[in-house]
């Protein structure tokens, strides 16, 4: 009888991370910005067909670095999870928590017990009605979720854009500033970013019932020139 | 802090471990946790196998999750009340659609509301008006809303308006069951269509037909009455002002002639609800605009009336007899 080799959980654990992590670093990284009208989500991607920021709900948007095929399965369960609450019990029912509570149970189900982690990051935002109630999930590959206030970064790279958009964020950013500090701060001090490499889209905090809005090219040279 | 007592600890999970690993086979454990993670998707995140993935239909979801509202079965005994919705018309203009639609609610022959609401914007370019079985009808529009603005969120597109006015064709064809026991719903649909820059209309019938029209269209009670002033009055392109008249005096006659069709209420300050959809997409006409439009119907059909005289006069007053 063949005995099946031993290797401790916290190697297992270790090399799993690990393999996750590399995955995610092989990507373009993210970053969500509070400013003054909102939420604004604004990503390194070079397609302007494949979407790393998406809306869920009516005030909820997601946004996923690392593996495209994977993040983008979570999103649309994501969406049918929102539409299914929202039309079971009420519109106002469905919230970014109990949605990052899923993703995290998934992603952390996924990380123990299958052939492969999910080599992604995601974040939930929900705009409030004020500043105080806007939240942040920013979801690890394990189902580590994190309550971020402010602005949060995702991605390989996330800790080095997180020192610079640090010192570029004040609580105070119009949407033109709070694109300009994102932008600048994803790309760092060697590098910059072409308009075309930014994907942008803001929840905007508003009466109306959907408050998710792609920042079209127009409007995000105009913004970024400004 | 004492080095040791972590390595104790790291040991004695070790070698807890270690019993667990030599003790099961890999392959029963995988298993297991399949198992485990199909049960955790009902209960937390809707997630489906390849082959069994409901696409962007919110229709289709509800039915894969068991959510789907049930069909009624057995004959829905003549004495129950059910409301009904009424009349609801829909012209084209120049530059769109108008929508239309009055405010009452029918239960046999009483009046179950005096202010529903039969317009709804089906999304930002397109509306729907409902006649029929109000509670089916208001769970249809709920249902085809979710079903449009799902579509659009999962696919990262909208439908195209041909595709949205064919998805309610399926929904009205799936309500046919109820519709046999009395509880039909027919629906008009239009909106604006971003890929030829036209207003577009849509009429059904309860087998899920569809039908564009090209000028207007009417469903419900009062719909037969309504359609003869639009016919009459409908002119090619005319002008938001000309239609939105055109629209107020078609459900004025339909008032006028059907019982079940509410006309202006003068006490409440009630007035039917309108939209127009353009390139602008859904925009509701104003309350105090459409009894504007109201006040001044009102005043030319009474001026009309009052060099009438209100009555034949009774019997002639002369008993011989007309002189000739």
């Amino acid at each position: 009888m063949s005995m099946p080799y031993y290797v401790a959980p916290e190697q297992v654990m270790k090399d799993r991370a690990d393999y996750a992590r590399k995955g995610i670093a092989r990507g373009r990284s993210l970053a969500a910005v509070v400013y003054e009208g909102g939420i604004l989500i604004c990503a390194e991607n070079p397609s302007s067909t494949l979407r790393k920021v998406s809306e869920i709900y009516d005030r909820i948007a997601f946004a996923g670095v690392g593996k495209y095929n994977e993040f983008d399965q979570l999103r649309i369960a994501g969406v049918r999870s929102a539409d299914l609450k929202g039309y079971s019990y009420s519109r106002e029912d469905v919230d970014a928590r109990s949605l990052a509570n899923q993703y995290a149970t998934i992603l952390g189900q996924v990380f123990t017990h299958e052939m492969k982690p999910m080599e992604v990051e995601i974040l939930v935002a929900e705009v409030g009605i004020s500043r105080a109630t806007d939240q942040l999930f920013h979801i690890l590959y394990d189902g580590t979720v994190m309550d971020e206030t402010g602005f949060t970064v995702l991605g390989g790279e996330a800790d080095a854009i997180r020192v610079r958009l640090q010192a570029l964020w004040s609580d105070n950013l119009d949407l033109a500033g709070a694109l300009r500090a994102a932008v600048d701060a994803l790309a760092g001090p060697d590098r910059t970013l072409t308009p075309g490499d930014i994907e942008a889209a803001t929840l905007e905090r508003t009466d109306a019932r959907r408050a998710f809005r792609r920042i079209d090219e127009l409007e995000r040279d105009a913004l970024l020139s400004s | 802090m004492p080095k040791s007592s972590c390595e104790v600890m790291s040991k004695r999970a070790a070698s807890s471990t270690a019993k667990f690993g030599f003790g099961s086979s890999i392959a029963i454990d995988f298993e297991r946790s399949n198992r485990r993670s199909d049960n955790l998707a009902r209960v937390t995140l809707p997630l489906f196998s390849l082959n069994d993935d409901p696409g962007p239909s919110f229709a289709e979801l509800l039915r894969k999750v068991g959510l789907q509202p049930p069909v009624p079965s057995g004959a829905i005994a003549g004495s129950l009340a059910i409301t009904h919705g009424t009349t609801c018309v829909a012209i084209r203009y120049a530059d769109g659609v108008v929508m239309a639609g009055d405010r009452r609610a029918t239960s046999g022959n009483l009046i179950a509301h005096r202010a529903i609401e039969k317009i709804f914007a089906a999304d930002r370019f397109s509306g729907v008006a409902i006649a029929g079985a109000a509670g089916p009808a208001m769970e249809m529009v709920k249902l085809f809303q979710l079903q449009l603005e799902h579509y659009e969120k999962v696919e990262a597109s909208a439908l195209s308006l041909e595709g949205k006015a064919n998805q309610l064709s399926a929904m009205v064809r799936n309500n046919l069951p109820a519709a046999m026991q009395g509880l039909a719903v027919v629906p008009l649909f239009a909106g604006y269509d971003l890929a030829r820059n036209n207003g577009r209309l849509f009429q059904y019938d309860v087998t899920g037909g569809r039908y564009e029209e090209t000028s207007f269209a009417a469903s419900g009670s009062g719909g037969s009455h309504a359609s003869t002033v639009m016919k009459l009055g409908f002119l090619d392109s005319m002008s938001r002002e000309q239609t939105l008249d055109l629209a107020i005096h078609a459900l004025f006659t339909a008032a006028d002639d059907d019982s079940a069709t509410g006309g202006p209420d003068l006490v409440r300050g009630i007035y039917p609800t309108m939209a127009t959809i353009g390139a602008d997409g859904f925009q509701r006409i104003d309350e105090s605009e459409v009894s504007e439009r109201f006040a001044a119907l009102l005043s030319d059909l009474s001026s009309r009336e009052n060099n009438r005289a209100a009555r034949l006069p009774e019997t002639p007053s002369n008993i011989d007899g007309p002189t000739s």
